[in-house]
């Protein structure tokens, strides 16, 4: 997982201090695309933000004005309230590269 | 262009018909959008998409009582509600009572990681969730492009659009969806290609710094529809289109007379005046006296208690008021009244669709009887001819629909034929009166002519034309030989005639006299000569009677002597 040893840590934060993150799962009901993004959301969550995250889980099916009110638009989407800025992961997340780089978690690479 | 008679246009159409409410659409497209389909309406940007959409929305509630869903891409709620608010239309009003539900929908590029396979279920619920709460039949996306800007992956976009026309149609409800034109296609990122049902195409182009509008309806499935350009306008009622549906030259015709305000004019025209609902072209040179007779046409129309529409491209309504009443025409009573009203603009302010739409909406409102147009010609200097002339016939087609009497004035300039208008619009005239300027011995005379008035016996006598404070007033032009005269040249003329007149009278009652005089001589002379033939006959008998006497005496003086004498002559001795 990490290509990088020495990398990863020292880079998401400089500071060295703990930033909380608040995160948004938004899914449309139980489908395997949504289970694969709820898995992996909670997986980097469980890894890589262990005790500073926040993380709500929300089926748009059920609540459909929360999804306006996130602006959602695609489903899966994981918003990343906080740290600013604020970022939106489409997809099944199954791309963990693309993931952490939207979580601040890890360098783009483009 | 391509006219669709009316009956293809208003043939019942196999499909269901979602009425916009927008002045004119419907008319063009046989009753509305496709019910239960999705349109798509493409244009450059600010070519009125939006507006059209949103007129969708919010007429249907207003005036169909049809809800609507409203999902913005480029405007939020409340710049939405700004600017549709200067068209009195209240949006907040109406998403608080739940028939109309807006949602903005914003995607921004930056802020989005693609992470994997997905689908766009979010922006399906959100518009389902509207669609429930307001019970909608109307659904507006305005405009799905902002989606191709901020989603990466165009496979899934295009797959999940399909699938989106197809759940739209599922819903039953009827969709108007707005593109950006594209470079050589209609929309920018092939919309046309899911969206098939009714394609409409709006216009927005400049031409000699005049902006005109155009809508074309470019395909309607399962429908007749008008495939003409159709002019278009946005003004502070929203969207209109001039429906320039050709009527076929099918209109009714009354026999019905109306009175042309000239007294003399209508004993020209067969003793009537024009026919009501026919077209009328006054033409004529600077200063002829159009706007005069058309102000007389007005009056005598207002005086009836018809109302009139008067379109002045050249004057201000107080200056035509202040003009007209030094000939006698007081029309401001008729404006207080409402019977009358001016619509003036210069006919540059804009384009040619503009003003025909604007005439259009005029006698849709105002429903006149009669429609003065002055001067026709001003509406020439924003379009080709033979582009002002369609869209006159049409006009001139619609208010004989209407069984409007309209009353064109055209300023012929100088130097050119009178008989030529500059429109070439005398063909589509029922009657045509002609006003010329005749100068003559240091001033100008106005004459009038009816060069032609179908249907009707006319006059074929040139009258000289006078503006009078007691109005207009016709008077027989001096005829004479070669020539026609008017004015002080006619008054002179008649001095003239009538000098030579009493001339001839005078040498008439002169050689009566020497006549008479020569009689009177011939007469003494007889006098005389009988008086001599008189003396003559008395000496002829005087001297008979002295013959007489004289004979009688020397008998006497004879028998005397012989009896004297005593002489017995031939034995007759008388005792």
């Amino acid at each position: 997982m990490h290509d990088n040893p020495s990398d990863p840590d020292d880079w998401q934060a400089p500071s060295g201090a703990a930033r909380n993150y608040v995160l948004k799962l938004y899914v449309s009901g139980i489908t395997p695309r949504s289970e694969e993004a709820i898995r992996c959301v909670t997986a980097i969550c469980r890894e890589r933000l262990a005790g500073r995250y926040d993380l709500e889980i929300i089926d748009i099916y059920r609540h459909p004005a929360l999804a306006r009110d996130g602006q959602i638009v695609a489903a899966p989407t994981l918003v990343k309230q906080l740290p600013l800025p604020l970022r939106r992961m489409i997809g099944s997340m199954a791309n963990e590269e693309r993931l952490l780089a939207g979580l601040d978690l890890r360098p783009r690479a483009d | 262009m391509v006219e669709h008679s009316v009956s293809a246009v208003m043939t019942p159409p196999g499909i269901a018909k979602c009425p916009t409410g927008i002045r004119g659409l419907d008319q063009i497209t046989g009753g509305g959008l496709p019910r239960g389909r999705s349109t798509l309406v493409c244009g450059s940007a600010g070519s009125g998409k939006t507006l059209l959409a949103m007129e969708f929305v919010v007429r249907g509630v207003r005036e169909f009582g049809e809800p609507g869903v409203f999902m913005a891409f480029e405007e939020t709620q409340r710049e939405l509600t700004d600017n549709v608010h200067s068209l009195g239309f209240d949006l907040a009003d109406l998403v608080q009572q739940k028939l109309i539900a807006i949602d903005y929908v914003q995607v921004e590029r930056s802020e989005i990681e693609e992470t994997g396979e997905y689908d766009l279920e979010g922006l399906f619920l959100r518009l389902n969730y509207m669609i429930q709460q307001t019970g909608a039949k109307r659904v507006v996306l305005d405009s799905l492009e902002a989606l191709f800007a901020a989603l990466p992956n165009e496979a899934i976009l295009r797959a999940e659009l399909r699938r989106l026309f197809r759940w739209l149609k599922d819903q039953g409800v009827t969709a108007v969806i707005t593109a950006e034109q594209g470079a050589q296609t209609l929309t920018r990122h092939g919309l046309e290609e899911y969206i098939s049902d009714c394609v409409i195409f709006l216009d927005h182009r400049v031409t000699n710094q005049i902006a005109t509008r155009r809508l074309r309806v470019v395909k309607y499935r399962g429908s007749a529809h008008g495939t003409s350009e159709y002019p278009t306008t946005i003004d502070e009622r929203g969207l209109s289109v001039l429906p320039l549906s050709s009527l076929g030259l099918a209109y009714e015709v009354s026999d019905e007379r109306v009175p042309s305000g000239a007294e003399r004019l209508d004993t020209m025209l067969g003793g009537k005046g024009y026919f009501r609902g026919s077209s009328i072209l006054v033409s004529g040179t600077a200063g002829a006296g159009k706007t005069s007779l058309a102000a007389a046409f007005v009056d005598a129309q207002c005086r009836r208690g018809e109302r009139c529409l008067y379109l002045a491209f050249e004057e201000s309504p107080h200056q035509i008021l202040r003009n007209m009443r030094s000939v006698s025409y007081d029309l401001e009573p008729w404006v207080k009244a409402g019977l009358l009203h001016f619509h003036a603009v210069r006919s540059t302010l804009y384009g040619l669709e503009q003003h025909l739409v604007a005439l259009h909406k005029l006698t849709d409102e105002f429903h006149p009887a009669a429609v003065v147009v002055d001067p026709v010609t001003n509406l020439l200097s924003m379009g080709v001819t033979d582009e002002v002339k369609a869209m006159l016939t049409r006009v001139i087609d619609h208010l004989k629909t209407l069984g409007v009497t309209a009353l064109f004035t055209s300023l012929t300039s100088g130097g050119e034929a009178t008989e030529r208008t500059e429109v070439n619009i005398s063909s589509l005239m029922d009657t045509w009166v002609l006003l010329r300027n005749l100068e003559a011995s240091g001033e100008r005379n106005r004459l009038l002519y009816v060069l032609k008035s179908r249907g009707m016996a006319h006059s074929n006598q040139v009258r000289e034309f006078l503006l009078t404070s007691e109005g207009i007033q016709l008077t027989d032009a001096y005829v004479g030989p070669g020539e026609v005269l008017a004015g002080s040249a006619r008054l002179q003329q008649m001095a003239r005639d009538r000098a030579e007149v009493l001339t001839a009278q005078q040498r008439t009652a002169r050689r009566q006299a020497e006549i008479a005089e020569q009689r009177r001589q011939v007469q003494s002379e007889v006098d005389a000569l009988q008086a001599r033939a008189a003396a003559l006959t008395d000496e002829l008998r005087l001297m008979a009677d002295e013959e007489q006497w004289r004979y009688q005496a020397t008998a006497d003086t004879r028998a005397a002597l012989e009896s004297a004498r005593q002489t017995d002559v031939n034995g007759e001795v008388k005792p």
